[in-house]
């Protein structure tokens, strides 16, 4: 407890709380005790740290504060135009790379890199077991229909779509106005679209947006019943991920939500993808479409497939593009969606982020 | 263009966090490093995130107190802007050899260098705190940094009195020391 007492001294020598009796008696005990002396300075630089770091945070939210007022006043813009050249110059820059990789995609063809939407129609099932997975479908869709003829008897919940769905993805909200993210695979061909909360309320959905090439799709919910939700607890990096950081994910490999967590192991995707990562989570079937999230509470990508012929090798969409997908459907159909901007996971500990994030995690359904 | 006392008057808002102060810097600044990021490689997100990063440098100078603007604000962030992206291009190996310079440019290595060092231990900082978790990650930061006392403290979390907060805090203390100056000594 020693130490306790010196630190306490250290403190009230540093906010000017001694008298200049103690203060006398303090610096005459520094000057005497190179030991001592050497804590003062060790304590004295790390409270500094503390206290520099602090005003550092205050500050960073500032700046955000301020860019984003000013991006809605339309002073600076956020990201604007350049695509063209952008393009172009990704082109330029990828060109050898790009026809490389076109030669080694015609050899491996199909071989590789299934999606890892359960039972999306032009399956190759070639991930996972058709029989097995096939059986545990009749199951669950018989008790899922058990469950909610429970449910429709207890309760008078108005509207539950009633059709046998055949795959099953994962979504997240984008917009508490009812807009999610999903995999483009996930919903393409699909006839019906229905989501499920993590209480079991489903709502019919449709596409707004869906593109094969960053394999990013938008769905709306349409239901009446579905109320516009508030406090979306998650933002969206638009920066990109570190090698190595941990990160998690929520989906609906089961009827259930499932966590996984796992770390980024590569900045780029399937054979040098420089529009996904690849990371090291345990994912199956119906993953597809989950956030992958770090610990700040940062969305850094989307789950969207996983080489067949490797363990542990899963690929994740930047969620960079999602920004992209946002601007395409403003400008093609006019639909603003405004992403989260506060961020209320940073700083908690995992069971309490996941207690916040799962009721924005959202089960994708459809036949 | 603002005067000198205008621009000092700036440079002392920024340091005490005032949001108007960064409005301006931002409003008067902006555009033109944003014109030269798109010139060289980049797009708007990237001039945003080179802004930020300009302004962070700026404010631990201005927090300095020892600082004195000797050119233009806007040659100096140019200046400290301009370093900073073709660093970031070269580590992202887009290094544009014939990067463009339109502006007059002040020399601000040093000022990079030292932001570098200094956002490192920022860094570990943050970690450290994140790995102590709670309740000592609140703990400290509202005895520490929201500069509450210790009653108001034991009231706050719980503990009987402000002795057993103290011992609570002292605990956690010794261990944010602990991780922070093992990250901090392992850097070399």
């Amino acid at each position: 407890m020693e130490d306790n007492l010196l630190f306490d001294a250290i403190e009230r020598y540093r906010n000017g709380q001694m008298d200049e009796k103690e203060k006398l008696f303090f610096e005459e005990l520094k000057k005497n005790n190179p030991e001592i002396d050497q804590v003062v300075a060790e304590h004295s630089f790390f409270l500094a740290e503390l206290e520099r770091m602090s005003e550092q945070k205050e500050l960073r939210h500032n700046l955000k504060v301020v860019e984003n007022k000013l991006i809605n006043e339309g002073v600076i813009s956020g990201s604007e135009g350049k695509t063209k050249a952008r393009v172009i110059y990704l082109w330029n820059r990828y060109r050898r790379t790009i026809s490389v990789a076109a030669a080694i995609a015609c050899v491996v063809s199909l071989s590789t890199a299934t999606f890892i939407s359960k039972y999306s129609e032009n399956k190759k099932e070639a991930v996972i077991t058709p029989l097995v997975d096939h059986k545990l479908n009749q199951f669950e869709y018989k008790l899922n229909e058990i469950e909610h003829k429970l449910n429709d008897a207890a309760t008078t919940v108005p509207v539950r779509p009633k059709f046998k769905a055949d795959f099953r993805a994962t979504g997240f909200l984008v917009d508490g106005k009812g807009y999610l993210i999903t995999n483009a695979h996930v919903v393409e061909n699909a006839k019906n679209l229905i989501v499920e909360n993590k209480k079991g309320d489903q709502f019919y959905a449709e596409q707004v947006y869906s593109n094969s090439v960053t394999d990013l799709a938008i769905l709306k919910i349409t239901d009446t019943s579905f109320n516009k939700v508030t406090g979306l607890p998650y933002t969206f990096t638009k920066t990109g991920a570190e090698l190595a950081e941990p990160i998690f994910t929520l989906g609906y490999p089961r009827e259930e939500v499932v966590y996984g967590e796992g770390y980024l192991s590569a900045q780029s995707g399937y054979y040098g993808d420089t529009t996904s990562y690849q990371i090291s989570i345990s994912a199956n079937p119906g993953n597809s479409g989950g956030p992958v999230i770090d610990k700040n509470g940062e969305v850094i990508g989307i789950i969207s497939s996983k080489e067949t012929n490797a363990d542990g090798v899963v690929f994740a969409i930047k969620s960079k593009n999602i920004y992209d997908a946002l601007k395409e459907v403003k400008k093609d159909k006019d639909i603003t969606i405004k992403m989260p901007t506060v961020n209320t996971l940073k700083g908690l500990d995992r069971v309490r982020q996941i207690k916040k994030l799962e009721d924005f995690v959202y089960k994708v359904k459809g036949n | 263009m603002k005067t000198i006392e205008q621009e000092t008057v700036l440079l002392k808002g920024l340091a005490d966090n005032d949001t108007e102060a960064i409005e301006t810097i931002y409003r008067d600044n902006f555009t033109v490093i944003k014109a030269f990021i798109i010139k060289n490689n980049g797009y708007s997100d990237d001039a945003l995130d080179v802004f930020q990063e300009a302004m962070i440098v700026l404010f631990e100078k201005a927090k300095s107190g020892s600082f004195t603007l000797s050119c233009q604000l806007q040659t100096y962030l140019y200046s400290i802007c301009r370093r900073l992206w073709l660093k970031k291009l070269q580590k992202q190996n887009r290094f544009n050899p014939s990067i463009e310079t339109i502006e007059e440019i002040v020399p601000v290595d040093e000022e990079i260098e030292y932001h570098e060092k200094k956002n490192n231990d920022f860094l570990f900082m943050e970690s450290a705190l994140q790995k102590i978790g709670e309740p000592c990650k609140s703990l400290l930061e509202a005895f520490y940094l929201e500069k509450k006392s210790m009653p108001e403290i034991a009231n706050s979390f719980g503990y009987t009195n402000a002795d057993n907060a103290k011992t609570q805090k002292y605990k956690c203390l010794v261990r944010l020391k602990k991780i922070f100056f093992a990250q901090y000594k392992n850097k070399d």
